[in-house]
């Protein structure tokens, strides 16, 4: 076909027009976008859809700074990304402003509805995008807000798409936007509600419910099916849940308590003055965080590391010393002790209380003990994780140390019979000095861990030492594996009851329990044989 | 020699003792006692303590003044200890110890529930700058802080409408105000049409730090396929793990928002508030508000405390608002005598910090903005609702049964806390 001169002249001028308009046009979002992003909520909105609409890959990028707070309007209307190293670029080009900002920027005001809204965009804006972890979120955030205009798109993206996971999260936003289409055929719904029965989760029995509600009567069927399928799995993963949190809580008083049963064990001495213990480490923690703060900014996440021994030192020279001054002078008066000791708690209560002031102090979360990891239907958070295997870790210790060292040879055999291990060249005054630094140790470790998920206060130990006693009464005076059993079974007991009668009701029950039990077998679970300790 | 030795040590003695009674008695008459109530220790410490340093910086500025009827103002600070029946123990050392003129303090409704009858028995003024379940009128007590319908009945009404929410979590911790508070918030969602299937309400003990299961509770709660919010009456320092948990958890404001009544600047200053933009608070006051009374205020405080860094919040406005009405009021009464100054307070109107005015009502309560705000990652407020003019206080609540029929005028000839407009009796006793 040939083509006539006046043709090719209108080819010219269209190309020409086109060619023109194009970043005119692509300004003129971002000008529009401008001057409605400086008005109220309302408006902002439509400036949020403005931008989502015009297709641009610079408008992703506007919306994400917005969302994170970090678009910036000027008087002029024009938008400017600021990152989180200070540096500014204009929103429409990613052009990097050098040397003096322009004057009288201020951040876009963004509200819940309006975050919302980015996310929705975002899910159509980047689902093309190089960066896997930006296509997995577009696809997740396509599957939480299914709209039947986005098929299409999600239909080529599954084409193009080679990471096996994102497909799996596209094929099920797929499912999601099929149900929710009316014009839907049956099989294409039955096909959707096999792939959500698959993903199983909370989201999927939403979807389902929805889908049985309104479907026919075969769509309706397999919905219930796959419903009462998933209804079942997510019962079992609740219960798991449930033991989980049992032990991580249960993880947290052995903790406490595993201090208090090499004190109380070997020695039979009621120590009232162990929360403080434990708090110690917690202030210690505190203490070396403030140091790394001030003089070492990048060692933060080692922090818990360096303050760990530092913990065990502290709180282990106060036992020592608590020991040689005050317990030593009252062996064999337990009332005396008790009194002692309390008064002791009280004295250092408001020794930090002094020192430190009586609010609270900030102990910050390391990197990798924030957020929580997925496994099955199970949500770990990491902070619970790393205080479960800690605890461990630190038991596993004490084992070894009571096994194979001559100090727990020596404190075992001070336990089962102190006057023949006297006999036997054993110095049991030094002994008992270590056992009370070691015990107070430990307690000071778990300070350290509890630092993490509890407020750092002078009455951090109260809310411990009746645990840490009811534990070690439970399971059994100087046995280490009975305080493990204790530690683990009431936390689950707990953790059990709470979602039933509520946390101060399920803590009642706990402790009513408790007493039952202990008038059965007043010993505890695994009472130590042989003599008694007698001092 | 010896013995006129001994009789002059004597006299010397009573003379020391004599000239320090009449030195005291002189310094008393020159000064007026202000009694500062307030936790500086235990679990209310995160958020008392802030307040009796407010207090000494409003009492040290009209000291500048040149002090209040030409004398200077004294105050008295007392350690409650976030123990209940010590509040009331140290309010009577307050009055009858001390004699102070008024009393500025308290913030949970159940220290305030334990001292009412020693300031009612006593004769004391007490001003109590705290949000609270309402339920209650003494004419002894000057409310400054929010009643339910100034600050929870907005927070619901603005995640209703703006958010468009339609399942409830009432989170709250175990005491008076939470349940409440509860009760009312119940009996509104459910005057709004939402069925009790909608609403989960669940109480834990103060300090508390185990939130695994409550947070777990309001997530699968929130995956029913409605919107669904938490109203938080949580105080004191168990918020600090409970935000720390939703953060762990991964609960977004954008998808389960939750609406604090006790959770402000103080609060979130020794939080890492990154995961927590998007949250809400109804109150009064924000530091972030721009009028130019609060940028003078916020000087003067961070130069008074010397830090910087220090944040202002509604309950310190509300002892602003209190401190001067009471001012103001004995100005006018020209004396400090209790029942003077209790009959000047009432219509007294003094300038808030958000750029308006607040008056003292018949009924004890005072009028105040309403602003619902979301929390920003440096730990500010950003304002995102507003009521166009102030809310007028309301104690008795219009949604509970035996409320809805009382108001309440301490002004001759009613003088009565809970009078039934329906009966056209008082109804005697103060409480519900």
């Amino acid at each position: 076909m040939r083509l006539t001169a006046a043709s090719k002249l209108l080819v010219i001028i269209l190309t020409l027009l086109v060619w023109a308009s194009w970043p005119a046009a692509r300004g003129d979002s971002f000008d529009d976008a401008g001057v409605l992003l400086a008005g109220k909520y309302p408006e902002i909105e439509q400036g949020v859809a403005l931008l989502a609409a015009s297709g641009d890959p610079a408008a992703a990028s506007a919306l994400q700074a917005l969302s994170a707070g970090q678009l910036l309007i000027g008087p002029d209307k024009a938008l400017y990304i600021e990152s989180d190293d200070g540096t500014l670029v204009t929103a429409r080009d990613g052009a990097k402003i050098e040397g003096e900002r322009p004057a009288g920027l201020k951040p876009v005001k963004v509200n819940n509805r309006i975050r919302r809204a980015i996310e929705a965009a975002m899910g159509q804006l980047t689902l093309l995008s190089s960066d896997p972890a930006q296509r997995a979120r577009a696809a997740s955030s396509l599957f939480d807000n299914p709209d039947p205009a986005q098929l299409a798109m999600v239909d080529g993206a599954l084409r193009q798409e080679s990471d096996p996971a994102i497909k799996l999260l596209l094929e099920q936003a797929r499912a999601a936007i099929l149900l929710a289409t009316p014009e839907t055929t049956d099989d294409d719904k039955l096909a959707a509600i096999e792939v959500l029965a698959a993903r199983g989760d909370q989201k999927a029995k939403v979807l389902l419910s929805n889908a049985a509600a309104t479907g026919s009567t075969s769509v309706a069927d397999a919905a219930n099916a796959a419903l009462a399928k998933i209804e079942r799995s997510l019962a079992l993963w609740s219960a798991a849940q449930s033991v989980y949190y049992g032990v991580s809580l249960g993880s947290v008083l052995l903790l406490a308590a595993i201090g208090l049963a090499i004190t109380f064990g070997v020695m039979g001495v009621i120590n009232m003055a162990h929360g403080e213990m434990v708090m110690l480490g917690a202030y210690t923690t505190f203490v070396v965080q403030e140091v790394i703060r001030t003089s070492a900014p990048g060692l933060f996440d080692y922090s818990l590391l360096i303050a760990t021994p530092l913990a065990f030192l502290v709180s282990g020279l106060f036992g020592v010393a608590i020991e040689r001054s005050i317990i030593r002078f009252l062996y064999g008066r337990p009332l005396e002790t008790l009194l002692a000791t309390f008064g002791l708690s009280l004295v250092l209560q408001q020794g930090v209380r002094s020192i430190f002031g009586p609010t609270n102090r900030e102990v910050g979360n390391p990197s990798w003990m924030s957020g929580s990891v997925d496994v099955g239907g199970l949500a770990l958070t990491y902070n619970r994780l790393w205080i479960i295997l800690f605890s461990i870790a630190v038991f596993v210790l004490l084992i070894v140390l009571l096994r194979k060292t001559m100090l727990g040879l020596q404190m075992r055999a001070v336990t089962q019979n102190r006057r023949m291990a006297a006999s036997m060249g054993i110095r049991t005054d030094w002994v008992d000095s270590m056992t009370f630094g070691l015990g107070s140790g430990v307690a000071g470790i778990a300070g350290v861990a509890l630092s993490q998920i509890d407020n750092v206060s002078p009455n951090l130990g109260q809310s411990y030492v009746i645990d840490s006693f009811m534990v070690v009464v439970f399971g059994g005076v100087g046995n280490l594996w009975g305080t493990l059993v204790g530690a683990v079974s009431l936390g689950i007991a707990n953790k059990l009851l709470e979602p039933v009668a509520g946390a101060v009701l399920g803590k009642i029950a706990v402790l009513v329990l408790l007493v039952l039990f202990i008038q059965r077998r007043p010993r505890g679970l695994f009472p130590v044989k042989g003599r008694a300790v007698e001092t | 020699m010896k013995r006129s030795l001994r009789k002059a040590l004597l006299g010397g003695i009573a003379l020391g003792f004599a000239g320090m009674a009449a030195g005291q008695a002189m310094a008393a008459e020159d000064t007026i006692k202000v009694g500062i109530l307030h936790s500086l220790s235990g679990t209310m410490a995160i958020s008392e303590t802030t307040l009796k340093d407010v207090m000494l910086m409003l009492i040290d500025e009209q000291n500048k003044k040149g002090g209040l009827l030409g004398k200077k103002l004294e105050a008295v600070v007392v350690d409650p200890a976030s123990d209940w029946p010590l509040f009331a123990e140290k309010a009577k050392q307050l009055l009858e110890v001390d004699k102070v003129a008024a009393t500025f303090g308290c913030w949970t409704s159940v220290s305030r529930k334990s001292v009412l009858p020693v300031f009612e028995q006593d004769n004391g003024i007490l001003f109590y700058p705290v949000q609270y379940e309402g339920e209650e009128s003494s004419r002894n007590v000057f409310y400054t802080g929010a009643a339910p319908n100034q600050q929870a009945i907005p927070a619901v009404d603005y995640l209703m409408n703006e958010e468009g929410v339609e399942r409830w979590v009432l989170e709250g911790t175990d005491y008076v105000y939470p349940r409440t508070t509860n009760k009312i918030l119940e009996a509104y969602l459910k005057a709004k049409g939402v069925k009790a299937e909608d609403i989960m309400i669940n109480y834990t003990p103060f300090g508390f730090s185990d939130w695994q299961t409550e947070v777990a509770a309001i997530k699968t709660f929130g995956s029913a396929g409605k919107k669904t919010a938490v109203v938080s009456t949580i105080n004191g320092d168990a918020n600090v793990p409970f935000y720390k948990e939703l953060g762990n958890q991964g609960i977004k404001a954008t998808d389960i928002p939750v609406v604090a009544f006790s959770v402000g600047e103080e609060e979130l200053a020794g939080l890492d508030t990154k995961p927590l933009v998007g949250h809400l608070a109804a109150w009064n006051y924000f530091m972030s508000s721009e009028a130019p009374e609060n940028a003078e205020f916020i000087k003067k405080w961070q130069a008074f405390i010397k830090n910087d860094k220090r944040v202002t919040n509604d309950p310190m406005e509300a002892h602003y608002i209190g401190f001067n009405m009471w001012v103001k009021a004995v100005e006018a009464a020209g004396t400090t005598d209790t029942d003077a100054v209790i009959d000047a307070l009432v219509g007294v109107a003094v300038p808030n910090l958000s750029g308006g005015y607040s008056a003292m009502l018949p009924n004890h309560h005072i009028t105040k903005p309403v602003l619902i705000g979301e929390i920003q990652a440096d730990g500010q407020f950003n304002t995102v609702w507003e009521t166009s003019g102030l809310v007028p206080g309301d104690e008795w609540s219009d949604y509970l049964e035996g409320s809805k029929d009382l108001i309440s005028d301490w002004r001759a000839p009613l003088s009565c806390g809970n009078f039934n407009a329906k009966t056209g009796k008082c109804m005697g006793t103060v409480t519900q």
